[in-house]
């Protein structure tokens, strides 16, 4: 439980990062929290010669408004989006998903950015962002891009980073007053990743539902955005038979490993009583 | 007397003796990190030790190269089974009598099994040299399951031993065999059996699991070459144990070997036996002639020291219609792993099994136990239980809940029809036990009533119909147990380690200003000994507890003896602590004949001092005492004021309790709760009650991990699965229940101050308490036993089997 050799660097900027990242090629990882990074470094399991650290980038953190969005630097952690009172009430569910994200003493380190970056499956915010429909504005030698949540996972640590790219911000359109939203996660204990987790993100009109995004966590490779089980619900009036019908298309997405968190078979069902439970949430929140 | 005299009360409350909730002491260096721990020691020129282990769960090893490694700057040696062969150091003997390789030797037989030691400055270094070690291996044919050990064309996991036939324990039958051991009455109960109206079998898996202390094991060890001397500072539940070990392997003279076991951050069993980083820690620092420390990381800690239980326990019980029960029989299939490294007293290969009669009056018994070998860590060890307690528990308490089932009858009814009676005792089990004292009948209707165990039976028979009605989709399940421990191991007609007795000691030393300090040989490692110990001195002594130190773990200055597990402590050294201070008494009371001029026998004790009967104005403190036994010559008496006592008990002590666990378990998740937990505890004489109650929350609480999802799993490929703390189940304050304690006295009748020992009880009866729970909850589906762990997903696989999934997405 040992790393192995490394060099540490702390830039001040985000020019600086990127740079740095830029010479020192694929043997440099930024760090965030670290809380993934690290103890895969202590398992040697990732052996970076570099580690970039982006704690003291000040551009890097924080929560504003642009326009009809709203974009928090990647290096805020998940405690600074609980206390975020103008979070709470224009996204809500960022706060109920940091909630249930390992304990207090990791979330006053690790960031949303490290969350949504590192491309582990287990991890929450991911399919969180890829229901609200979130950009990442990635930043690289070669310039800034926005690479939508959506496209952004493909494979287990697989991502679309080029190397040498980092993630800079996330920016996620603020879904309309009234709309309704749920994270249900199940986990062994407190401080586990899912055994299945759903986000739904979702508005009614007249009773009926009007948009809905779903995705799911831990039961792939990558979160897993549940378009079909989106489309069987939109237009209608969450009946009993459209539920079960969105749910068993849900379920029929996921491919779970069989791990200490139960068999494939035990995953992929609680997917779908995770999503019963969100959508069940978001519709009661949901105004109209 | 005037107003300012103390009364005979106040003077007792300032002593905090026995029965005074009396904060622990030690929890002020605790809390506020000041222990001491090995890893806190730091010694001039110190260097690291880690060891480089197998990836195979069975391989020869074809070629082993540690020059890249000894080549790295800041490496000083690489230790390998080749250097320690000429020293005969390459095995070690276990305390069940085989030997285990401390570095592997031609082949590896578990996965992560130690190969190569490396020495180097720091732990970095000697991490990135372990990279560095180039290992061949053939891999061999795996044995996992222990029911294929004894096939024919199973793999041969020993070869160093495999011609000898004749193991510690008896002939072996297949050289992957280590014992068969039988205790009780074969032909008797099979006779009983036959005739019995009543049968049952089942057989329960008590899975492998470690008792994860929160500090890993650990050594340091420093040899002085010029006086030829050895300290080894290490998480030694034993100190005089490992010390006498040292010698016997080493060839040092005992005297020359100073082992101090410092503060031990828990061992539940863990740190009895030795382990391969101590002796590789030892050899370490006396071929480079400084201090050489191990510290083991977690994964290892979990894969590697120690596992517990993996007991495969076929249970059978007779009975007639109305539940008496007739007899009972038992085979128990051991998987011991790949050396047996089993930490019980040497004559007893699965522990103290046989008590697996449990509370009950059974007329006639027989157990069999067959130990095996396969490709997985060695242990066996007393997870928080006196030695195989537990499984034998576990295979009782689940047994009668089976007949009870098959009766049709309440299985708290069946377990009061069965008990042993008050007037039974001192009872006479039938596969051997002298249980010393009990009131089960008490006990349990007290439980019974403190719970309200019929309403609770009513609420579950309405929500049962609820559940089949479709209302629910949550199950009740009622865990009911009633446990009998055997604890205080042991007298040293039947226990010993490695030839030693299982005694235990203290010696207490009276300072002029009659201040204290005693030592035991025992050794806390969470138990709460240096305020314990002081609280009965305090009562025998008539001194304050605060002005008595205790001091353990220091083999120069302790008295010999055989450390804290199994219960043990109170039993033993807390006997001989009472013991000791009544010899320091009886001279105390003629030093105070002496100064009040008075016969000996006209004196008589009172709290803190002797008064002369009839004239209690005319006393002597105990303060007083012990300043004449320095200051003034007495009669016939050597000054000072001092004894000893190794204490060997007469018998074990049984303490007893009855649990009741109420859960509600989501059919459709697994997800489980546990609405209400009461555990009623019988330890004989309470001597601080809130350290018994904090005993009790932490035996419980490893209970629940246990039963609720506490395992070490290997896959068919034998790869140890779930090594980390990811997986393996820690309950946080979060998942814990909430516990509901209480307590029956019945003191030991061979003990000096009547205590029993508490300390594993609430773990011995928590598990299945809450498998019982878990499985009758789903009984009225027809099941008869689910095994452990009831984590959720083989819980909603219960249900998935049973059909309540397709069941309940019809009725939608």
């Amino acid at each position: 439980m040992i790393p192995g050799r490394f060099e540490y660097h702390r830039p001040k900027s985000l020019p600086e990062a990127v740079a740095l990242l830029a010479k020192l090629g694929e043997d440099a990882r930024p760090l965030a929290g670290g809380h993934s990074l690290i103890p895969m470094m202590k398992l040697r399991m990732a052996t970076p010669e570099h580690l970039v650290d982006l704690a003291g980038i000040a551009d890097l953190k924080g929560i504003r408004h642009e326009g009809g969005r709203i974009v928090i630097g990647a290096m805020t952690t998940q405690a600074e989006l609980i206390a975020s009172a103008d979070l709470s009430a224009a996204l809500p569910i960022l706060k109920e998903t940091a909630l249930l994200i390992a304990d207090p003493q990791v979330r006053y380190v690790g960031t949303l950015g490290g969350n949504v970056a590192n491309g582990d499956p287990g991890n929450d915010m991911p399919a969180v962002m890829m229901a609200l429909d979130a950009t990442y504005q990635l930043a690289g030698e070669k310039g800034a891009r926005e690479v939508a949540a959506r496209e952004f996972y493909q494979g287990a640590y697989f991502t679309a980073l080029e190397p040498g790219e980092m993630l800079a911000a996330i920016s996620i359109p603020v879904p309309p007053a009234g709309h309704g939203a749920a994270y249900e996660k199940l986990k062994r204990k407190i401080g586990d990743y899912a055994t299945a987790a759903a986000a739904v993100v979702l508005t009614k009109a007249d009773g009926r539902i009007a948009t809905c995004a779903i995705a799911l966590t831990n039961v792939g490779d990558t979160p897993l955005l549940a378009e079909e089980a989106a489309h069987i619900l939109t237009g209608t009036s969450a009946d009993a038979a459209s539920l079960a019908r969105a749910i068993a298309a849900a379920e029929a997405i996921t491919e779970p490993a069989t791990d200490g968190r139960g068999t494939a078979a035990y995953r992929t069902k609680m997917a779908g009583i995770m999503l019963e439970r969100a959508l069940a949430r978001a519709l009661a929140r949901a105004a109209g | 007397m005037n107003d300012q005299t103390p009364t005979k009360a106040e003077r007792e409350a300032r002593l905090q003796g026995m029965g005074c909730k009396r904060k622990r002491v030690e929890d002020i260096r605790f809390t506020q990190g000041r222990g001491n721990y090995v890893d806190d020691i730091k010694l001039p020129g110190m260097l690291f030790g880690d060891f480089y282990r197998s990836p195979y769960p069975h391989a020869r090893i074809k070629k082993l190269d540690t020059s890249r490694a000894k080549a790295l700057p800041g490496v000083r040696a690489v230790l390998t089974a080749a250097d320690l062969k000429p020293l005969n150091l390459h095995y070690m003997p276990t305390l069940a009598g085989d030997v285990q390789a401390v570095l592997a030797d031609e082949k590896v037989l578990f996965q992560n099994q130690e190969v190569a030691f490396v020495i180097a400055d720091d732990r970095y270094i000697a991490a990135d040299a372990i990279e560095l070690i180039d290992c061949e291996y053939e891999e061999l044919p795996v044995l996992v399951d222990p029911s294929k050990a004894l096939l024919p064309d199973a793999p041969i996991l020993r070869e160093d031993i495999v011609d000898k036939m004749v193991g510690a324990h008896g002939p072996r039958r297949h050289a992957n065999h280590i014992f068969n051991w039988q205790v009780g009455e074969k032909d008797g109960t099979d006779e009983a059996f036959a005739s019995a109206p009543v049968t049952v079998k089942e057989t329960f898996y008590y899975h492998r699991t470690h008792p994860s202390p929160l500090e890993t094991c650990q050594a340091l060890a420093s040899m002085d070459k010029i006086k030829g001397e050895l300290t080894l500072y290490g998480t030694f539940q034993a100190p005089h144990v490992i010390r006498t070990v040292v010698s016997l392997i080493s060839g040092l003279p005992e005297h020359k070997i100073h082992v101090i076991a410092p503060d031990i951050g828990g061992g539940f069993g863990n740190k009895v036996g030795a382990y391969a980083g101590y002796v590789c820690a030892v050899v370490g620092s006396i071929v480079l002639g400084k201090p050489v420390k191990w510290v083991e990381d977690r994964m290892e800690n979990l894969s590697t020291t120690s596992f517990a239980r993996d007991y495969h326990m076929t249970t059978e019980l007779a009975a007639t219609q109305d539940g008496k029960i007739l007899a009972m029989r038992c085979y128990v299939l051991a998987d011991h792993g790949a050396f047996d490294a089993c930490a019980d007293p040497s004559k007893w290969p699965a522990g103290f099994m046989n008590i697996c009669t449990g509370s009950y009056d059974i007329p006639v018994a027989h157990l069999e136990v067959d130990g095996v070998y396969t490709n997985k860590a060695s242990g066996g060890v007393a997870y928080r239980c006196s030695f195989r307690v537990t499984e034998a528990v576990y295979a009782i308490e689940r047994a009668v809940e089976v007949l009870a089932q098959k009766l049709g009858m309440d299985s708290a009814d069946l377990r009061v029809k069965n008990f042993i009676r008050r007037d039974q005792f001192p009872y006479h089990a039938a596969l051997g036990w002298e249980y010393d004292s009990g009131d089960y009948h008490f006990a349990m209707e007290k439980a019974m009533t403190a719970v309200d165990y019929r309403g609770l039976r009513t609420e579950q028979a309405a929500k049962r119909e609820a559940f089949k009605r479709g209302e629910t989709r949550e199950i009740m399940g009622i865990g009911v147990s009633f446990f009998t421990e055997i604890v205080g191991a042991g007298p040293s007609k039947n226990c010993d380690i490695l030839g030693i007795g299982m005694f235990d000691s203290c010696e207490i030393r009276i300072h002029p200003t009659g201040s204290v300090i005693a030592r035991m040989g025992t050794k806390s490692q969470g138990q709460g000994h240096e305020t314990t110990y002081a609280q009965i001195l305090a009562t025998e002594l008539g001194i304050p507890a605060d002005d008595i130190m205790i001091e353990e773990g220091n083999t120069d200055t302790a008295p010999y003896g055989l450390g804290t597990y199994g219960s043990r402590s109170t039993p033993t050294a807390g006997a001989a602590t009472a013991m000791a201070a009544r010899k320091i008494r009886a001279k105390a009371q003629m030093i105070a004949a002496h100064l009040l001029e008075v016969h000996h026998n006209d004196l008589e004790w009172d709290v803190d001092g002797f008064q002369v009967k009839g004239l209690p104005e005319k006393r002597k403190s105990m303060k007083e005492i012990a300043w004449a036994s320095y200051n003034q010559p007495i009669p016939n008496l050597e000054p000072g004021l001092e004894a000893v006592n190794y204490y060997d008990p007469p018998n074990m002590t049984y303490p007893f309790g009855a649990y009741f666990c109420v859960m509600d378990i989501d059919v459709d998740t697994g997800v489980f709760k546990v609405r209400r937990f009461y555990a009623l505890d019988d330890c004989g004489t309470r001597i601080n009650p809130m350290i018994i109650e904090g005993q009790v929350h932490g035996g419980l609480t490893e209970a629940f991990a246990v039963s609720m999802g506490q395992e070490i799993r290997y896959d068919a490929m034998g790869n140890v699965m779930g090594a980390s703390f990811m997986d393996f189940f820690l309950p946080t304050a979060v998942e814990t229940p909430h516990w509901e304690t209480d307590f029956t006295e019945t003191p030991s009748p061979h003990h000096p101050i009547g205590a029993k020992g508490v300390g594993e009880s609430p773990h011995v009866g928590g598990v299945p308490c809450f498998s019982n729970a878990v499985n009758d909850a789903f009984s009225f589906l027809g099941t008869t036993h689910i095994n452990m762990p009831h984590d959720a997903w083989r819980m909603w696989e219960m249900a998935e089997k049973l059909g309540l999934h397709a069941q309940a997405n019809a009725a939608a």
